[in-house]
């Protein structure tokens, strides 16, 4: 248990480290990506491709070895559908992305900046969150 | 492309990579930021201290950035509260309803090459942009 939560720990401190070094903290950084027809900024892309990269291998490593090393099993997602609830979903998120240039580990990661606007969205997207899954 | 930085986004994304791939092997769980904020929402007994844990260290991480000396001092948000806290209602559901965010769905989908997860990373990131056109462009705002 305690080994799990410490883990836990570790792997959002340096999740949200990233965040910060990568600056995909602050919405104007990202809202630069998302403004194309604008003084485009590329830089989003590249922390995908770094993160997605990384975690590749990372997961290819990890899944070899077959179970996890604190726990009883992996819990991957196991749909495979293109279903209406994805497409609506990512929609409805985008336009929420696209509005503030901020998504779910960025806003709880930028509490450490104590801003007043952090306290406008994290308690917003923490409804959201929780009426999604009480009508899903 | 004059606030293009490459380097740190390649620094900073390989660091989240590497996050993501803690989880995965060490408790087996992705590191979706929405879906483990979700399992708290209510928290559920056993499963919810790592949860609380990961939160609690993804605000360590820019505070220790922070205590660092990082050359991001600030964030600069736009728009009026009402916005902002409008913006965090709709990505709160969307990521709910569509099960997964620019983390579970950008970052660890994708390095599962899943066929779901790059259809919503394609379809939230257009949604996103045609939203800065209209606000900026279009309504000129922020």
């Amino acid at each position: 248990m305690m080994a799990r939560v410490l883990s836990a720990l570790g792997a959002g401190l340096l999740f949200g480290l990233g965040l910060a070094v990568s600056r995909m903290v602050d919405p104007a950084k990202v809202l630069g990506f998302l403004d194309i027809t604008g003084a485009w900024d590329p830089s989003l892309a590249l922390v995908m491709a770094g993160a997605a990269g990384t975690a590749m291998i990372g997961y290819r490593l990890a899944l070899g070895r077959g179970r996890p090393l604190l726990a009883e099993a992996f819990q991957l997602p196991t749909r495979t559908e293109i279903d209406a609830r994805l497409l609506a979903g990512a929609v409805i998120f985008g336009i929420g992305w696209g509005m503030a240039g901020v998504c779910p580990g960025p806003a709880v990661t930028g509490i450490a900046f104590l801003q007043i606007e952090t306290l406008y969205f994290v308690p917003a997207m923490a409804l959201g969150l929780f009426i999604a899954r009480r009508v899903a | 492309m004059e606030n293009f930085t490459p380097v740190s986004a390649l620094v900073g994304g390989a660091m989240i990579g590497l996050a993501a791939t803690m989880l995965l092997w060490l408790q087996g769980r992705i590191a979706g930021v929405s879906g483990i904020l979700g399992g708290l929402l209510p928290p559920a007994a056993g499963d919810a201290a790592w949860r609380a844990a990961f939160a609690v260290g993804l605000i360590l991480g820019a505070a220790l950035y922070r205590g660092a000396g990082g050359p991001l001092e600030s964030l600069s948000f736009s728009g009026t509260g009402l916005s902002i806290a409008a913006a965090g209602l709709l990505v709160g559901f969307g990521a709910g309803f569509g099960s997964g965010c620019t983390s579970g769905h950008g970052v660890c989908g994708v390095a599962r090459l899943s066929k779901r997860s790059i259809v919503s990373v394609l379809v939230f990131t257009l949604a996103a942009a045609v939203t800065v056109f209209v606000m900026r462009h279009l309504l000129g705002a922020g």
